[in-house]
């Protein structure tokens, strides 16, 4: 800043990447930056993500017998559930207030709605997990296992509401095309997590799930981008560029390495490495997700400019 | 849940997802078990506020939306005055530093009080002064006091008395610093030194002039009938040297070289001069316009900057040059008074509730063309104040200028009216009285005294300010602005009443006003065979302002010194000269809140922190007394609007807390207990006061409202007086300030009167109680024309109702209720007999509003422009007299002066309030609602001035005079003006005054760089101007800081460093007069 | 004709009910003196928030709404280029230093309200948009769907905390702490009809005084929010003075979201699906 610069300049606002002049007050954010934490909040929407489609990958797996697959899928559905929750939890200010959570049946509120959606898909998932792995009352498990999958698409998507449902530019900006690459990188993780557990005789599935979901998770990602305007510039800079570079390489990685590991010399090796890489981009969208949002709202040019652009496009 | 599916709120948005807690929440105002009245213990704008108590506890304050002044609201200061009153910065124990400790120690308060008395009684015996240069004086220099604007009229009055008794003359308040320069500026031009209107008034003005004041920031809560005259069309007008809040509010906001009003004002009158524009007939009747002055009258324009009867050697005016043409003026016992006792050093003050002596039949020039009438000298006087001059010196364009003069034309006359507010923007200067002088004959020219929308608003500053004039803590004045009477002129009660009273009106009547002041001091014991005990009154010899109480320490003379509630170590002019002076002290009491700097001061002051001193060799005793709040006490304050009104006590005041009357009072107590019995006679009285007042309460409490009866004064009967006019000189009536009295009229207590404004009109007559005789708006007599019409339906106030043969109207009349407006008094009446039909300014003595004043003034009957101490500039007026002359200057080691137009001190500062800050930041540095509004410290600068210094937005900078330096966090702004002055550019530097190092919000006070050069009017400090230099970055610390102060003194040919005011004992110096 | 407040406490299960109120903000007579920051923090006890630095935005410390500051007072600093060049520069006309108590808008679509998920925000009698100390978890979703970036957490406590509209006053008739202490009336409380009725007056008085950048912002019901319960009368555009130019109830878009996030879960299956279909036998 030069020395002439005074209070006045600073308030009187900055001129935009584009050339575009946009006022703001002092650069201050207009909307606040989450308060989520990015570590409990960002791991809530990874492992949502890998338990819902675990509980779908492993129900698949259920009907066409790979027991192996399944118990991985349920073991991963419900290891990510619970942490998933725990995060949630530690990420309140008040956790003994957690109840409160289903003190109201509320659907404009997609986090209580996915509180009776955890409420409802968490036993199910435990039960599915438990009785696999205790070997006891089967059909009962058999049930929780499918009930778990009907439920588990929604727990993978409806994070994307959760934060869709914000202020948050990069956030709601995204809000139509963020379901799709949640969903594509929730398959993503699981058939990650398939491939680091299950034996390679039976991950077939989740090799051809990696590469599904990570072609619907980039492909959902470019068009978001793409649709969202300036505000796309936050998904590509900084933090959450960094991140979601990350997961796009790693997922790339990922799933070429899960396609090559069915002709690969060490198909196990090579399955887990890219169950790893899997799980890892996951987590790193996810991540750089949520970093993203957390860049569009410290910035007020992502608030304002759009906006802006909105009101005169309906004047004219 | 539930609630969801059986009730209407499908979706839990509402009604079902409310708590039961929710459902029960109620108000803690509502559910209060009682409501307290009382006001806001800040600035002068004096709002109410309603205190709710619950559980024996304040919970909660809040504005009474009953007041007509506040309609309820209550500005940041106001709204946190729960968090002063029972938050975490008050202390609550007493606190004793012994000799060269180290720390406090915790003494229980009779034990400390016990001390306290003895060292009063032990220094006033050792210092006790009978004679001086063979005249009886009576009294001791010794002890001395200051404080007092932020108390109660109550114990103003008590301190008064008891220092009265005790032979102390060095006591003052906040009044010095803060309005003096009002007092004496209003005063000699209409005989009060109070606003002449109130502040709801200003709703219907037409035009608003806003100069030297920072209306909006500063009486924010009276601003909003600035905001109303605004809906209602009125200009706006701000002249000042920043944009600050207000100008953001005003219509036309006109930038001003601070210390060059008197050439901006004028420049309006000489406008209105050569244009014809003023009101004739109301200056004609009601002004001095048309007198004639005397032949040996010489102006500043002809002896190049004096007037006549300057005498160089000793820095003062003979004034006698100045007198109307005609007889001497006579006394009242009809000798011929000697003027030069009369024009002594803080006489002027006097004129609070009185003009000046002046022959009343004077020989007048109706049509107002004799070369020596009054309108004639001013139309001379003036005629150089051109456009051209205002724009070189003030650095307003013409254009601006222009507008200025319009507005005001535009809105003077017959239908409409405009006024003035000012503050302390106009009265800290070496010329402020002046200041106000030149104003007030603006405002006569046009017409605007007297009437509704017109007027001189002067903003008075803390709670009870005009209430610690007019009942003063001051050493000049006794109440009611009788002045305290001199050695070498005031021998006996004639002499003095001789000296202070004039032939014509109200103040003919000065002896029923001191006879019943000291009855009420003396009680029984006096008698009119003892002059009443005139002679135990202690007396002056000069000026014993709060500047020469500093002087006196630093020379060893003063050695007790009482802090009522005044924090000079950042408040007052040259911090570190206040600091050194407490450090040579034996003694010294604090009674405050919290540890401020003027109690903390041998521990962690800067001279500590630079090695200038050490703790461990300061010997002074140091007594902190945690002082009771406006929520524990009982008493009134008297606003900027003259009125008085009474706050009820809500609770107790926890720990050793108490208030100043309880401090008074039991002081008083355990002293005469001391001394009963002597036989000196120099305790004869203290011994003779009348201190008998009942106390109620667990703690003892006097009765405040038995000292507001003694104030208001009794009659024979012991009953309450309703008006001076029942007082009587042969001792039957008691009375404690005579201006005050009619506040407890039939017996009731009228301060404490709260009938809601909806119920009455605009004056709300009935909501506290005005002085003088709760008149609002002063001089409405003037309101009317001389036939005694309003002068127009639109601004109509008082009128004569010829069939009710009485004046009447909406406002008590400032008039002889059943004077009719064509009388003429016969030619050798005297008293109020002498008053005519047509002369609305009671007070003085003649009747008239002086637009030239021929007596009562120390630096001439004009205003001149004159430069300030510090200044970069010429004076084009007068080259050769740059200065005020008789501006009064203490030219010693750490006072200097900057040379002028020096280049090491190249800009120019003025210092300023905040409206989140309170003065000296006692009330508002420890509140953290206040504290976190306004946190650090700062200097405000134009981009240019930044760039000129590389100072960077945000960074730090330090600002450096010949008396100290100051650091300060730099905000550059376009706010702040660098100011083009006719081709010069002058670059200001903006300094808010309220920091320094204790409390939450800290930094250096501005203080340390001011001087102490005086109005010799009042005695008051020039703190709105000074020259500086600043530097980007911190300041030093430690032993850095003083030499860097000293290198720029160097630098600036400033006298040798080991001539420098060193902590150790002065020999004695007296004050000198200007060097021109 | 002020267009008509919507009335929310029906919609809201309140079949009885007071009329909407709210706040009028008039920004053109703000003296910038923070009472209403002071007096809210006052009457409802909250604490100062340091540290006690200066950040050299004008006059503002404060900086924004937060849990600790439910009224906050913004300074601008104007340089309008309207000074003649070459001009004198004494004359500063082209000055301005607009001052603006910002506040809860209490939304007629309160974004906050609606994602809140235990019913810690709720719609009062009065049409205002409350938060229950009792109840809130502290999840911190209200946080984030504020178009307005007012209710915010603090940190020390867990909860989050907002301008309540003085709920415990109003319910005993009197008015908000905030508005009773500001000394020029720029914060009017009272029912949001007549209050959009005098701001239209004020907003033709300024414009027939000349000064035309006078706007009113959050006074219409077809905005994004469908008007607020707190509007302003603004100098200039909204976002000067850190206010979003058209914010947005995010939830409007819910089914939306919900029915691309039923698509995407159904996608899933589907993918998941093919990935066993394309794998038969391979096993
Ligand atoms: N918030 C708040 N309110 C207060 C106080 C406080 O400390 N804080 N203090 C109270 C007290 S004790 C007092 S006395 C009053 C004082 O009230 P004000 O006098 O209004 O307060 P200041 O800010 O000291 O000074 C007023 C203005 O004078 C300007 N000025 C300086 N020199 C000159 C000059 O030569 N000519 C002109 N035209 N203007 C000049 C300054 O720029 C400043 O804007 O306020 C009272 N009210
Ligand atoms: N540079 C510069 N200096 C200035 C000014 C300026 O404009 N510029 N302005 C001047 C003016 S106008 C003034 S009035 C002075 C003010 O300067 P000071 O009067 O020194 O400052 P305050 O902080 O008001 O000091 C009053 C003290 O009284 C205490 N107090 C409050 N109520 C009570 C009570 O009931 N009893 C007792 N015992 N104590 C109480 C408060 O806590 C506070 O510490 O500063 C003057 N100094
Ligand atoms: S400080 Fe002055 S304006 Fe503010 S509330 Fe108190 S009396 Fe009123
Ligand atoms: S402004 Fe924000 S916090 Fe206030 S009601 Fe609207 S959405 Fe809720
Ligand atoms: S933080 Fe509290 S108020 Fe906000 S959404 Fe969560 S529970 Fe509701
Ligand atoms: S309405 Fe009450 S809670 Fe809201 S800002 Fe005003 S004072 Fe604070
Ligand atoms: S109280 Fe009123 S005038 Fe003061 S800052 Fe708040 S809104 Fe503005
Ligand atoms: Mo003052």
């Amino acid at each position: 800043m030069t020395t002439r610069e005074s209070a006045g300049d600073r308030a009187a606002g900055t001129t935009g990447q584009d050339g575009r002049r946009f006022a703001s007050y002092y650069d201050r954010h207009v909307v606040k930056p989450p308060v989520w934490h990015e570590r409990y909040v960002g791991g809530y929407l990874y492992l949502g993500g890998l338990a819902g489609a675990s509980s779908v990958l492993a129900a698949g797996a259920e009907l066409t017998g790979r027991p192996r697959l399944a118990r991985a899928g349920k073991v991963a559905a419900l290891t990510g559930i619970s942490l998933s929750a725990a995060a949630l939890i530690a990420d309140l200010g008040r956790p003994e207030r957690f109840v409160n959570m289903l003190r109201t049946f509320k659907p404009t509120s997609p986090m209580n709605m996915g509180s009776w959606l955890l409420a409802a898909y968490g036993p199910l998932a435990g039960a599915g997990a438990v009785t696999d792995l205790t070997g006891r009352f089967p059909a009962a498990g058999r049930a929780a296992c499918y009930g778990a999958a009907l439920l588990g698409p929604a727990v993978a998507t409806y994070t994307a509401v959760l934060i869709g449902d914000t202020a948050v530019p990069a956030w709601h900006g995204g809000h139509r095309e963020m379901p799709f690459m949640f969903a594509g990188s929730a398959m993503a993780s699981a058939a990650g997590a398939a491939l680091l557990a299950a034996p390679a005789a039976e991950n077939a599935p989740a090799r051809h799930a990696a590469v599904l979901g990570t072609v619907l998770e980039l492909a959902a990602g470019r068009l978001m981008r793409r649709r969202m305007g300036m505000v796309a510039e936050t998904y590509e800079r900084g933090r959450a560029g960094s991140l979601l570079r990350a997961a796009e390489t790693l997922g790339v990685l990922g799933a070429a390495g899960a396609l090559a590991a069915a002709r690969a010399p060490r198909p196990r090796a090579i399955a887990a490495l890219s169950g790893a890489a899997l799980l890892a981009a996951s987590a790193c969208l996810r991540l750089g997700v949520f970093a993203a949002g957390v860049a569009s709202a410290e910035d007020p040019r992502y608030t304002v400019v759009p906006q802006r652009e909105r009101l005169s496009a309906a004047a004219s | 849940m539930l609630r969801q599916l059986t009730g209407p709120d499908r979706r839990g948005l509402g009604a079902a997802a409310k708590s039961r807690k929710t459902a029960e929440l109620r108000s803690r105002v509502a559910t209060a078990d009682r409501v307290v009245k009382s006001v806001c213990p800040y600035c002068a704008v004096g709002c109410a506020q309603n205190l709710y108590v619950s559980g024996g506890r304040v919970v909660q304050i809040e504005g009474d939306p009953d007041s007509p002044v506040s309609r309820g609201r209550l500005c940041p200061k106001g709204s946190a005055s729960l968090q002063l009153t029972t938050g975490p910065g008050r202390e609550s124990a007493v606190l004793y530093r012994r000799p060269y400790g180290t720390e406090w120690e915790q003494i229980d308060l009779p034990t400390a009080m016990d001390m306290v008395a003895d060292r009063v009684v032990r220094t006033r015996r050792d210092t006790w002064e009978e004679e001086c240069d063979g005249k009886r004086v009576a009294r001791t220099l010794g002890i001395a006091a200051l404080g007092g604007a932020t108390l109660d009229n109550e114990e103003n009055y008590l301190i008064k008395k008891l220092m009265t008794g005790l032979g102390v003359i060095q006591i003052e308040n906040q009044a010095r610093v803060c309005h003096s320069s009002t007092v004496t500026g209003l005063g000699t031009s209409f005989g009060r030194g109070g606003s002449t209107t109130f502040l709801q008034d200003l709703q219907f003005a037409d035009c608003i002039v806003i100069e030297g004041s920072n209306f909006a920031e500063a009486h924010p809560v009276g601003f909003q009938w600035v905001m109303e005259a605004k809906l209602r069309g009125a200009t706006i007008i701000h002249v000042d040297p920043r944009f600050s809040r207000t100008s953001a509010l005003a219509d036309l906001y006109v930038p001003i070289r601070p210390g060059s009003d008197i050439a901006f004002l004028g420049g309006i009158i000489n406008h209105v001069l050569t244009e014809g524009k003023d009101f004739r007939e109301y200056v004609l009747n009601y002004t001095n316009a048309a007198s004639i002055i005397s032949g040996d009258y010489a102006d500043t324009e002809d002896l190049d900057g004096v007037f006549s009867g300057w005498n160089p050697e000793t820095r003062t005016y003979d004034v006698s040059s100045w007198q109307y043409e005609g007889p001497p003026v006579q006394a009242v016992s009809g000798r011929r008074l000697r003027l030069d006792a009369y024009h002594t050093p803080g006489r002027s003050e006097a004129h609070g509730s009185g003009g000046a002596p002046v022959s009343p039949y004077a020989r007048r020039d109706e049509t107002l063309t004799d070369p020596r009438c009054v309108y004639q000298i001013l139309k001379r006087h003036f005629a150089r104040y051109t456009p051209e001059f205002v724009h070189r010196t003030c650095g307003v364009p013409p254009e601006s200028f222009r507008r200025v003069c319009d507005a005001l034309i535009a809105n003077s006359g017959r239908e409409r009216t405009s006024a003035f507010a000012y503050a302390v923007g106009w009265t800290q200067h070496s010329v402020g009285t002046q200041y106000i002088r030149a104003a007030s004959i603006l405002q006569l020219l046009l017409g605007n005294i007297g009437r509704p929308g017109g007027g001189i608003m002067a903003l008075r500053g803390h709670a009870s300010i005009q209430g610690s004039s007019d009942i003063p803590t001051l050493y000049n004045l006794l109440p009611g602005y009788i002045p305290m009477p001199y050695a070498h002129s005031d021998e006996n009660l004639d002499a003095f009443i001789d000296v202070i009273s004039t032939r014509k009106g109200f103040w003919a009547d000065a002896r029923n006003y001191v006879v019943s002041l000291l009855k009420a001091y003396y009680g029984d014991a006096a008698t009119p065979e003892n002059d009443f005990c005139f002679g135990h009154l202690p007396r002056l010899t000069g000026s014993h302002s709060a500047y020469d109480t500093t002087m006196a320490q630093l020379d060893g003379v003063c050695k007790g010194y009482f802090l009522f509630g005044q924090n000079p170590a950042v408040g007052s002019a040259n911090a570190r000269l206040q600091r050194l002076g407490m450090a040579n002290l034996d003694w010294l009491v604090v009674r405050d809140f919290a540890l401020i700097e003027s109690a903390t001061w041998w521990k962690d002051g800067r001279e500590v922190e630079s090695g200038e001193l050490r703790t461990d060799q300061i010997a002074t005793e140091v007594f902190f007394f945690p002082a009771a709040a406006h929520t524990e006490k009982n008493g009134t304050f008297t606003n900027t609007n003259r009125l008085l009104q009474w706050h009820d006590a809500a609770v107790e005041p926890e720990g050793d807390r108490r208030s100043d009357l309880w401090f008074a009072y039991h002081l008083g107590r355990l002293v005469r207990e001391r001394l009963a019995g002597s036989r000196e006679p120099y305790d004869r009285a203290i011994l003779d006061l009348a201190w008998d007042y009942p106390v109620e309460g667990p703690l003892a409490e006097p009765s405040a409202a038995a000292v507001l009866q003694e104030i208001n004064g009794y009659g024979p009967d012991g009953r309450p007086l309703s008006s001076y006019t029942q007082l009587r000189s042969d001792g039957s009536t008691r009375c404690g300030c005579w201006i005050y009295c009619g506040v407890y009229a039939d017996g009731v207590n009228q301060a404490a009167r709260r009938r809601p404004h909806t119920e009455q009109s605009w004056t709300s007559r009935e909501w506290g109680w005005a002085w003088p005789l709760n008149r609002r708006i002063l001089y409405n007599r003037a309101s009317a024309d001389p036939d005694g019409n309003p002068w127009s339906s639109r601004k109509e106030c008082v009128w004569w109702d010829a069939s009710l043969g009485r004046w009447t109207g909406h406002d008590v009349p400032d008039f002889i209720e059943d004077l009719p407006p064509h009388h003429r008094p016969a030619d050798d009446a005297l008293g109020t007999d002498a008053l005519s039909g047509v002369d609305p300014f009671i007070m003085q003595g003649d009747g008239k509003a002086w637009l030239f004043a021929p007596a009562g003034l120390m630096d001439g009957p004009l205003p001149t422009h004159y430069e300030p101490q510090d200044t970069p500039l010429e004076n084009p007026l007068h080259p050769s007299r740059r200065r005020n002359p008789a501006r009064l200057t203490y030219d010693r080691p750490g006072n200097r002066y900057h040379p002028p137009g020096s280049e090491v001190y190249p800009y120019v500062v003025t210092t300023y309030r905040l409206t989140e800050h309170f003065t000296a930041g006692g009330m508002s540095r420890w509140v953290p609602h206040l504290a976190e509004l306004q946190p650090q410290m700062f200097c405000e600068v134009s981009p240019e001035l930044a760039e000129e210094r590389l100072l960077e937005h945000g960074g730090w900078a330090t600002v450096i005079s010949a008396r100290g330096a100051v650091e300060a966090r730099v905000i550059v702004t376009d706010r702040m003006p660098s100011l083009h002055l006719d081709g010069r550019v002058v670059h200001q530097i903006g300094l808010p005054y309220h920091w320094g190092p204790n409390g939450l919000a800290t930094g250096d006070p501005a203080n340390e760089l001011t001087s102490i050069v005086l109005d010799p009017n009042a005695d008051i400090q020039e703190t709105k101007v000074l020259t500086a230099d600043i530097q980007p970055g911190r300041r030093p610390r430690g032993r850095g800081l003083p030499l860097l102060v000293e290198t720029f003194r160097r630098r600036a040919g400033i006298d040798p460093p080991d001539e420098q005011e060193q902590p150790e004992r002065q020999g004695p110096r007296t004050r000198r007069g200007g060097r021109g | 004709m002020a267009p008509r407040a919507p009335q929310v406490q029906e919609e809201a299960g309140y079949p009885r009910h007071p009329p909407r109120m709210g706040f009028f903000t008039d920004t053109s007579v703000c003296i910038g003196c923070k009472a209403c920051e002071v007096a809210c923090k006052e009457w409802n006890r909250l604490p100062a928030d340091g540290p006690f630095e200066l950040t050299g935005m004008s006059f503002d410390n404060t900086t924004q709404l937060s849990a600790s500051t439910w009224r906050h007072v913004a300074f601008i600093e104007q340089r309008k280029p309207v000074r003649a060049p070459g001009g004198p520069a004494g004359d500063q006309q082209d000055l301005r230093w607009l001052m603006a108590s910002d506040v809860c808008k209490h939304c007629t679509d309160a974004a906050c309200l609606n994602v809140c998920p235990t019913g810690s925000l709720f719609r009062t009698e009065f049409g205002t948009v409350v938060v229950q100390d009792d109840v809130c978890n502290g999840c911190g979703y209200c946080v984030s769907a504020c178009p307005y970036g007012v209710i915010d957490k603090r940190e020390d406590d867990g909860r989050v905390f907002k301008c309540t509209l003085c709920y415990d006053r109003i319910g005993d008739g009197l008015i908000p702490a905030c508005a009773k202490a500001c000394p020029t009336e720029s914060i009017q409380y009272g029912p949001l009809d007549e209050l959009l009725e005098r701001a239209e007056a004020r907003l033709a008085d300024l414009h027939g005084d000349g000064v035309p950048d006078a706007r009113l912002y959050g006074n219409d019901p077809a905005d994004g929010v469908r008007g607020n319960g707190a509007f302003f009368l603004l100098l200039d555009e909204p976002e000067v003075y850190g206010l979003p130019p058209a914010p947005r109830d995010a939830t409007r878009d819910l089914p939306a979201m919900w029915a691309h996030a039923a698509v995407a879960a159904v996608t899933l299956v589907c993918g998941i699906a093919v990935a066993f279909a394309g794998s038969r036998r391979a096993g």
